[in-house]
């Protein structure tokens, strides 16, 4: 068994540096990588770009590194939920790349995967496909989207194991198993680590392979964005 | 004139027994209430569900089980998750039999605009782009004019594209209408609603071939 192991954050983190490209995992709150955002955003890190399908809300998730100012370029499908995002965006302070939800997961999974680029549909004729290539196949029209380039991958799974193998819950699976292995460094963190061999290797979502270190996270909030309920 | 319910009353009547169906945020979320009950459907969310369910019972909600509007759901007997790769795998290879979908604008040739007004509202465009681009069966759910009374369904839309030529039919307020070559092909009227009425909300090319029906709710 290879140990991914890593017995605090800071190691977890380790080699975390201004101006590099992050992927962060989840679908607007929901199985975001909590502990390593708090941890960004204790070690101040500036200038960097985020890959993350959402922008978080004002005062939790990744708008917490908006509010200090750390995000220099959003690489998102959907920032609806976050008044200081849209001010920064509006004002210029932060630079913003919109990408179709299906491309930008395509994107993580074909650096994950080895593909430096492939052809999709979404966003042909739009402004999305301006300045990239377009090609017919079999009548239809697609565009060129080319695999994300990322220093480190930090994603948040429901159980792992020593050797890093990942099991997610319900929705909280989303962009965090195609951002495994995307970036130079995977750093997974997950509400219970348990020892190799307790996981049933049958239900294992993400292989260790793809994940470099892995920690037990701690104090999950985990916000609900929409509480929407019904009466018994 | 319908209200938001009428429409997505109106469009669940174009669901069918064993369709996978993707529901956008705003009206057509509504239309899971209207579904025929002596069918099978299964709803998808692109976050990564298959087979949503209602909301839960109070103290019963999972901040690990949302659908795409980020709200708390239930999942249905049959139910599966993924992640957000398979979920658009379904969606481009089209294996999501109806994609219903809100709309700012709509052109005379199937263009969508649903995801930006420039300088205003930029809120990004989700998945819409890639339901767009990939589905063969889209209903579009909208109001027929905006607010200020000015038509929606237009010649050519002046907000920038979600996509093109790929809307194949629109159930508003007043009206259902089919995309066809020549334009906005008028199937049937909303309740109390003249075809006069219908003409005088419509930019784009309106073809009235005969009688038009009322719809049935």
């Amino acid at each position: 068994m290879i140990k991914k192991k890593v017995n605090t954050i800071q190691e977890a983190l380790k080699g975390v540096q201004d101006g590099m490209t992050f992927m962060l995992g989840g679908f607007g709150l929901c199985g975001i990588p909590e502990n390593a955002i708090a941890e960004l955003v204790k070690l101040e890190v500036k200038d960097i770009t985020c890959i993350s399908n959402n922008a978080g809300v004002d005062n939790f998730g990744l708008g917490l590194l908006l509010q200090k100012h750390q995000i220099k370029k959003m690489i998102s499908s959907y920032v609806g939920e976050n008044d200081e995002f849209e001010r920064q965006m509006l004002s210029g302070e932060l630079e913003v790349e919109l990408t179709p939800q299906g491309t930008l997961a395509e994107k993580c999974r074909a650096a994950q995967s080895g593909f430096p680029a492939f052809y999709t549909p979404a966003g042909y004729g739009t402004e999305v496909a301006e300045g990239k290539e377009t090609r017919e196949f079999n009548g239809k029209m697609y565009v060129l989207e080319e695999a994300y380039k990322a220093d480190f991958s930090f994603v948040k799974a429901w159980k792992g194991d020593e050797a890093g193998n990942l099991i997610f819950k319900g929705t909280a699976r989303n962009f965090n198993p195609a951002m495994c292995g995307a970036a130079k460094i995977t750093v997974a963190e997950v509400e219970k680590l348990v020892p190799a061999g307790t996981l049933d290797p049958n239900e294992i979502h993400v292989p260790g392979i793809f994940v470099k270190r892995i920690f037990q996270g701690k104090d999950y909030e985990k916000r609900i964005e929409q509480r929407t309920v019904r009466k018994k | 004139m319908l209200d938001k319910n009428g429409i997505a009353k109106r469009i669940a009547k174009e669901v069918q027994d064993g369709y996978y169906v993707n529901l956008g945020i705003g009206i057509p979320t509504l239309v899971a209430n209207f579904v025929q009950e002596d069918i099978n459907v299964e709803f998808q969310s692109e976050n990564g569900v298959l087979g949503m369910g209602p909301f839960p019972f109070e103290g019963e909600e999972d901040a690990d089980i949302i659908n795409a509007g980020k709200q708390t759901i239930t999942t249905m007997p049959g139910a599966s998750f993924f992640d957000s790769v398979t979920s658009f795998g379904m969606i481009r290879g089209q294996h999501v039999d109806l994609t219903i979908l809100g709309a700012m604008e709509v052109s005379e040739t199937g263009d969508i605009a649903n995801w930006k007004i420039p300088g205003k509202m930029v809120k990004g465009m989700g998945g819409a782009m890639d339901l767009v681009a990939s589905a063969e069966n889209i209903i579009v759910a909208m109001m027929h004019t905006n607010r200020a009374g000015a038509p929606k369904l237009l010649k050519k839309c002046s907000l920038p594209l979600t996509g093109v030529a790929c809307v194949k039919k629109i159930v508003t307020n007043l009206a259902v209408l089919e995309v066809v070559k020549e334009g906005f092909k008028l199937l049937e009227r909303a309740p109390g609603i003249s075809v006069d009425e219908i003409i005088k909300a419509t930019e784009g090319n309106l073809i009235i071939d005969g009688e038009i029906p009322e719809m049935v709710l």
